[in-house]
């Protein structure tokens, strides 16, 4: 145990004398503050309260020195890991008072104002040197707890808890209580609840008018109605898909998997704008319906049917995803075991393989439904008059009302569904094992799906694909139209606009006026990617393997951030994170930051699925044999993991270049993201340009998803291949 | 405990993440700007303007619902120096809230009375930039196909034979659509005025999220009929659209597009600068060259050649004080929400 201690003292000394304390102005790759080191803005914690006068800093080194004090006891002192425990909550506790009471205005507290009579010291946000130290007081804490026996004395464990327990904390719950707090306040910030109680009653948000008039149905039923047709059809159509994928000798598998992963790395907007240009009154399809048949020519799409069909377009392919890696882990011996007990295909595939896969179907019909309640682009561009909670919160925000309380009175009412979903989904998971993968032989043969049911695989799968493969020649197409449903004749001046390249004095120039945005997007996407992925499977891990107190609550609060709205998340880290302690805004961090917390969930549902299926008894094999806990998870349950850490990869790069309504407000001149250039382009109603960036952007994000299956590989699962078994038949 | 190796890499993985730039660059000679109109109409002002001063622009383009947004929440820290362009509304808002700062600039004697009256309003907060007359546009196709006369006033469009086939924004959500609203109100008075947005919701087919999205779908034929600004129509008629712009008979409302300087701004002398500039004739003939087709303030400054012509367009006297209001808008607002929109079709 010292080692590591000593190890994360050293951490933690460094944070206070090298690193400069407070936050430093220019990008992470701009030096110039070296040449200013260290002054007053850039000198470290220790310098900070001797050299500069900022005493209210001086209880955080002292905490510091007293955990290097502790060392003298001796490991086997008892009192070691108590005052390990103490300092570290102690310095964390510390940082977070002078954090919070002194801003850049001076004291943050009126009280504080009132108390001193002055308007107090000013202080800039935290920078490295706080981030190094206050991770070191975690991990110092941690050490401490797992001395004391806390996880079996398991110090990674603990450790690993506490940093996403913090991290979750910091970025999730801290600016979403920051925005939750204005639900109950009015527009000049004053507590008034019966403002809360009037928006929340509101007939607008709960009238259920539409079931016996012509009238609307309140916001909200519309919303969970949208959200249960997509979690449902989705899912549906993931698993035709994943069977389809698995369980046939489909011979364009390779062509399925592509055309299925299409619709989530298209950028928002633009299956709706294909839609209109198909399904619109004056759509293609329409047009032919109408010179054709005399079918009338009619607003159809705009309202819940072309929103479904959007979102089941979008979806469909998350929830495919998810189920294929949980399909392929159903253990092809439990069907054999099925069969020989002679039970009919459709036997087996209901009462062995639908049960086992329960997990992903759940986990895919919660994706899809929160996914669903979550999404901007389409609603906008299709909902017509059936109105969504999560454009009405946007409007909220952004629209002529300006009306901040009345969005986060529409955001709790949306938390609440999503909560609802989860509860429903624990609940109808119960406490059942769908343990496949376990460490015993297991070399059987996938069982082919009964005939009757792979014809319906083919008849759901059949249409979405035909309907995919539609809209994506219209993307395509429509890229290098004149003017996108007017002008049909073809040109390439919608990516010469975008994209142009000049070899000028100096080597290449990005001369387009798409090129800033795009290298940012880029940037931001990839740093983001592993993060998440990361976070999301340690997070994973812990919540299914270890037991701890309030890990409900924990599971709860990592899916938090997923389902509260973009918009939301968006006005909320500019509220948190704006101003001191920690000061973000205007930064890639910020966006970075966004987007991890934001796609983790997936992370986390996509490895509690594949995890509940891998048997602990090889994590118990693997720890039996002396391997510590990190090796046991390098080892063991990250090679078992691959598809999980693919799925987490692509969604979250995916989501990182595709998501809109969050990024909105946090992009800004320096960091301006793909998204944000494509929306101004739709506003402008400058249709080619969108969808020739749209289309640049699903080329790349091809690329990235090959790349990514490429680097992280298969999960090998010791099962006979097909192909042997045929050359041995065909030898003997 | 020497495991903890994955605990450093999760650190170090973190570390460099959040290591990437806290706080943004600002040299000698910066200005943040804030633009809400069209992409490019900010982007060859911001280039006009570094060639004029040679001061550094980094700017952000949002629409002005979203840019006030923002700008409230950074109050208590602003990253913006000067937000120029997009209607007047969330401007006055924001000047009402205190979120702008007062100036006088020496260009003001060049502006037309309308831009001086925002100023005025505005206790010297906001000024006027441009302005854009509230219109219709009508697909002239699908009229040739449903053999209608063109239509000339608002009262056409209650005809019950164009039923389903006029779009317009919701109030709640644009501005655009709340300048409407507001023109209607103060055309035909309170209670008639009602009345007409009354009859009117029978033959709407969508109310927009966006002000301009009516004439994105007119221009499609997906609509029949788009209310929305003219200029906002022209756009499409300059790219051949078949739309036909209408300036109602009976007259109509305007738009007051403004620009204000953010307060506690960083650059407040470049901000300063900005602000004298942009008011200035030479600035404002940039917006017809990027294909904008709003009538600029300064009186020397020349309209495009495509924009309406303010000249033949009958005015109403748009009281910006009034419906500008914050607690106007919300009594408006509600009660169209609770009168019109919820009406059966």
């Amino acid at each position: 145990m010292t080692r590591a201690v000593r190890l994360w003292l050293a951490v933690g000394w460094a944070g206070a004398l090298v690193l400069p304390w407070y936050a430093i102005d220019g990008s992470f790759w701009d030096f110039a503050w070296l040449a200013k080191y260290p002054g007053d803005a850039t000198a470290p914690l220790l310098l900070q309260v001797l050299a500069h006068g900022r005493w209210w800093l001086l209880p955080v080194p002292l905490a510091l020195l007293a955990a290097t004090a502790a060392l003298a006891l001796g490991r086997d002192d008892a009192r070691l890991a108590r005052l390990l425990v103490g300092t570290g909550v102690a310095g964390l506790l510390l940082m977070l008072a002078e954090g919070a009471a002194i801003d850049h205005r001076g004291w943050s507290w009126a009280w504080l104002q009132a108390l001193a009579g002055t308007s107090g010291p000013k202080q800039s946000g935290m920078g490295y040197g706080a981030l190094v130290l206050s991770l070191a007081f975690v991990m110092l804490a941690c050490q401490g707890l797992a001395a004391r026996g806390w996880c079996r004395g398991d110090a990674f464990t603990v450790g690993a808890i506490a940093l996403v327990v913090a991290l979750v904390g910091v970025f999730v719950f801290f600016p979403v209580l920051e925005i939750l707090f204005s639900a109950v306040k009015d527009n000049d910030g004053r507590f008034a609840p019966a403002e809360f109680v009037q928006k929340f009653f509101d007939r607008s948000v709960w009238g259920l008018d539409c079931l016996h008039s012509s009238l609307r149905c309140g916001v909200a039923w519309n919303t969970l109605f949208l959200a249960v047709v997509v979690g449902a059809g989705s899912t549906l159509i993931g698993l035709a898909f994943a069977l389809i994928a698995t369980r046939t000798d489909f011979p364009f598998k390779g062509l399925l998997k592509v055309m299925s992963v299409l619709p989530i790395i298209t950028p928002p907007f633009v299956i709706g704008l294909a839609m209109i240009l198909l399904f619109g009154r004056s759509g293609l399809v329409t047009g032919l319906l109408y010179d054709w048949f005399a079918v009338p020519r009619s607003r159809w799409i705009y309202g819940l049917q072309g929103v479904a069909i959007a979102q089941l377009l979008a979806f469909s392919p998350i929830a495919f995803l998810v189920l294929i890696g949980v399909v392929q882990g159903v253990s092809p011996s439990l069907e054999e075991a099925s069969q020989t007990l002679r039970a009919k295909g459709w036997t087996t595939f209901n009462t062995v393989t639908l049960p086992l896969i329960r997990p992903g179907l759940a986990n895919a019909f919660l994706l899809g439904f929160v996914e669903s309640m979550a999404d901007f682009g389409n609603p906008l561009v299709l909902a017509g008059n059936y109105e969504v909670l999560a454009t009405k919160i946007f409007f909220a925000v952004v629209g002529a009302s300006h009306d901040q309380g009345r969005a986060a009175v529409l955001a709790i009412i949306l938390l609440a569904f999503t909560l609802g979903a989860f509860y429903a989904q624990h609940a109808w998971l119960g406490r059942k094992s769908y343990t496949t993968v376990t460490g015993k032989g297991d070399a059987g043969l996938a069982v082919p799906l009964p005939r009757g049911l792979r014809r319906l695989c083919y008849a759901v799968a059949g249409p979405f694909a035909l309907l995919t493969a539609v809209t994506y020649a219209t993307i395509l197409i429509a890229s290098f139209w004149n003017t996108v449903g007017r002008d049909y004749s073809l040109t390439l001046q919608h990516y010469v606009t975008g994209f142009s390249v000049e070899w000028g004095a100096r080597g290449l120039h990005f001369t387009g006026s798409a090129w800033d945005s795009f290298w940012t997007t880029i940037q931001i996407a990839a740093v983001s990617a592993p993060l998440t992925a990361a976070i999301g499977l340690m997070t994973a891990y812990l919540l299914t393997r270890q037991k701890f107190a309030g890990q409900r609550a924990f599971e709860f609060g990592t899916m938090l951030s997923f389902a509260i709205p973009g918009t939301v998340i968006g006005v909320s880290y500019i509220l948190a994170f704006n101003v001191p302690p920690i000061e973000l805004t205007g930064t890639g961090v910020i966006l970075v930051i966004c987007f991890v917390f934001r796609n983790m969930p997936v992370g986390v549902r996509s490895g509690i699925a594949a995890l509940s299926q891998i048997d602990k008894s090889l994590d118990e094999a693997s720890l039996t044999l002396g391997a510590r806990t990190f090796a046991t998870v390098r080892r063991v349950v990250l090679p078992l993991l691959r598809p999980a850490m693919v799925s987490a990869l692509v969604y979250s790069f995916v989501r990182a270049m595709t998501a809109v309504s969050a990024v909105i407000f946090l992009v800004t001149a320096q960091y301006n993201m793909a998204t944000a250039y494509i929306v101004g382009r739709v506003e402008a109603g400058e249709y080619g340009l969108a969808i020739a960036y749209s289309n640049v952007l699903i080329a790349v994000m091809l690329g990235a998803i090959l790349l990514i299956q490429l680097a992280v590989g298969e999960r090998r699962l010791g099962r006979r291949q097909p192909q042997a078994v045929l050359a041995v038949q065909a030898g003997g | 405990m020497k495991h903890a190796t994955g605990l450093r890499l999760a650190g170090l993985a973190l570390g460099a993440a959040v290591l990437a730039a806290p706080g943004i660059a600002e040299a000698q000679g910066n200005l943040t700007l804030y633009c809400t109109v069209q992409e490019e109409w900010c982007r060859a002002m911001v280039q006009a303007f570094e060639k004029k001063t040679g001061i550094k622009v980094a700017m952000t383009r949002k629409s002005s619902g979203e840019l006030y947004a923002q700008v409230k929440a950074e109050s208590a820290n602003p990253k913006g120096d000067i937000w120029w362009g997009g209607t007047g509304d969330p401007h006055l808002q924001a000047a009402e809230e205190g979120l702008t700062e007062e100036y006088t600039s020496a260009m003001n004697k060049e502006l037309h009375p309308w831009a001086i009256k925002q100023w005025e309003q505005s206790k010297k907060r906001t000024v006027g930039v441009y302005a854009g007359a509230l219109g219709y546009g009508f697909n002239t196709k699908q009229i040739a196909e449903k053999k209608l006369a063109e239509p000339k006033c608002w009262s056409d469009l209650l005809d019950p034979k164009l039923k389903d086939e006029v779009q317009v924004a919701d109030p709640n959500s644009s501005g655009t659509s709340y300048t409407m609203l507001a023109t209607m109100v103060q055309l035909m008075g309170e209670e008639k005025g009602f009345d007409y947005l009354k009859k009117l919701h029978k033959n709407i087919n969508q109310y927009t999220k966006s002000g301009a999205a009516p004439a994105k779908a007119t221009s499609l034929g997906e609509t029949t009929i788009g209310i929305t600004f003219q200029h906002d129509l022209v756009t499409f008629v300059v790219q051949g659209a078949p739309i036909k712009v209408v300036a109602p008979c009976e007259g109509t409302g305007y738009e007051i597009g403004s620009m204000s300087l953010i307060k506690g701004a960083k650059n407040m002398k470049e901000a300063k600068t900005w602000y004298d500039w942009a008011l200035t004739a030479e600035a404002q003939t940039i917006g017809g060259q990027a294909k904008a087709y709003q009538v600029p303030s300064n009186r020397n400054a020349k309209a495009p050649p495509q924009a309406p012509d303010f000249s033949k367009i009958k005015f109403i006297e748009y009281d910006f004080a009034k419906y500008g209001s914050s607690a106007e808008r919300r009594r408006l607002l509600s009660k169209w929400d609770a009168e019109v929109k919820n009406l059966p079709k």
